[in-house]
């Protein structure tokens, strides 16, 4: 019975690994020059002093994105001084997700005082160059003599709800890694989330 | 096998299921053809395409077709929100809450690609399987199907 167990896992485990997905760690973060609800245009540049970046692909509607909103907050706050600031990019198409609009934007960011950049992803180029399919999901970047490169992709913890007494902080995590020149353990998890809302295809 | 369920006021019945049993029923279920759907009361295009499922399961019930509609809400919401939900909707299917602890083996177990974005299907016929992340309308859900048979 075991054997036919661990048989059947093989067979599941196995099928199904052709498909796309994120960007893998150790590859280059492609430029992002996108339009932020301040009007203005953000790219890497805009931070001079960064050391790398926090990119989160998120939405305002996706409830598993909204219980992560105040951590994405506390983030920029602790690790943007340290030259790691958070750039949010919404994900989601407006037309399909109404709730996602630009002027939706602009509202979320103004009433929770958001104090990094919430991208207007038009076309949705960079959510798909990046292959978030996931709302939220973080790409953490840094500089390096290659340019920059993704070190970590996945979840922020692996606590959503918050009431984890055993909370792996994995972004942290990865961060506390790059800070001290070494490769983070845990490079790409996955966790439960919302699906990108795609443009209709005409 | 033992599942645990909660029966709410209407007799439906939302039990907790771990992977190894949700497989071991598969495996045990021959010729059958098994929907399973992952879905959350709290997302939005999953409660959308939930009533395709239910009419799949009711257009096709004499044949060797099986729904299963598993919830990844978090558990502490059974009350709360899946079964209020399963009640009001009247969902025939049989419905279940995940019972795992780990998203990054849980998820790959059920399909490697998955990146975890709700709604996701996975429909297997003995050792046949075919996971979609994606929402279906009833037409394309009811095309999938066919052309998995």
């Amino acid at each position: 019975m075991k054997t036919l167990v661990a048989l059947s896992l093989f067979v599941w485990s196995t099928t199904g690994l052709a498909q796309s997905g994120n960007l893998k760690p150790g590859t280059s973060a492609p430029d992002i020059s996108l339009k932020n609800v301040t009007g203005e245009t953000v790219s890497f540049t805009t931070f001079r002093e960064a050391r790398g970046y926090i990119i989160v692909f998120t939405c305002n509607t996706c409830p598993v994105a909204k219980a992560y909103e105040q951590r994405i907050i506390e983030l920029n706050a602790k690790f943007a001084p340290i030259g790691y600031p958070v750039i949010a990019i919404n994900t989601n198409d407006p037309q399909v997700s109404p709730g996602d609009s630009f002027e939706a934007m602009v509202d979320r960011a103004k009433t929770k005082k958001y104090m990094f950049p919430y991208l207007f992803d038009e076309g949705q180029n960079i959510t798909t160059k990046y292959g978030a399919r996931n709302t939220p999901t973080i790409f953490l970047v840094k500089h390096s003599n290659e340019g920059n490169i993704i070190v970590y992709t996945g979840a922020i913890d692996n606590d959503p709800e918050e009431n984890k007494s055993d909370r792996i902080n994995y972004l942290e995590q990865a961060l506390s890694a790059v800070q001290a020149g070494k490769d983070p353990a845990i490079t790409s998890t996955k966790a439960i989330g919302c699906s990108v809302k795609r443009k209709r295809s005409t | 096998m033992s599942f645990i369920f909660c029966l709410n006021a209407s007799g439906q019945e939302v039990g907790l299921v771990t992977l190894n049993q949700l497989y071991d029923r598969v495996d045990h279920g021959r010729d059958t053809i098994y929907v399973i759907n992952f879905w959350a009361t709290w997302c939005v295009p999953c409660v959308k395409e939930l009533q395709n499922f239910e009419r799949l399961s009711n257009v096709y019930k004499n044949k060797n077709l099986k729904v299963l509609l598993i919830s990844l809400d978090f558990k502490s919401k059974l009350n709360e929100s899946v079964l209020p939900f399963v009640k009001r909707n009247k969902m025939k299917n049989e419905v279940f809450m995940l019972n795992e602890p780990d998203p990054q083996i849980y998820i790959n177990r059920i399909d490697s690609s998955w990146s975890g974005a709700l709604p996701a299907t996975l429909m297997v016929k003995n050792k046949k399987r075919k996971f979609f992340e994606k929402g279906f309308t009833y037409s394309e859900l009811l095309n999938e199907y066919k052309n998995f048979k």
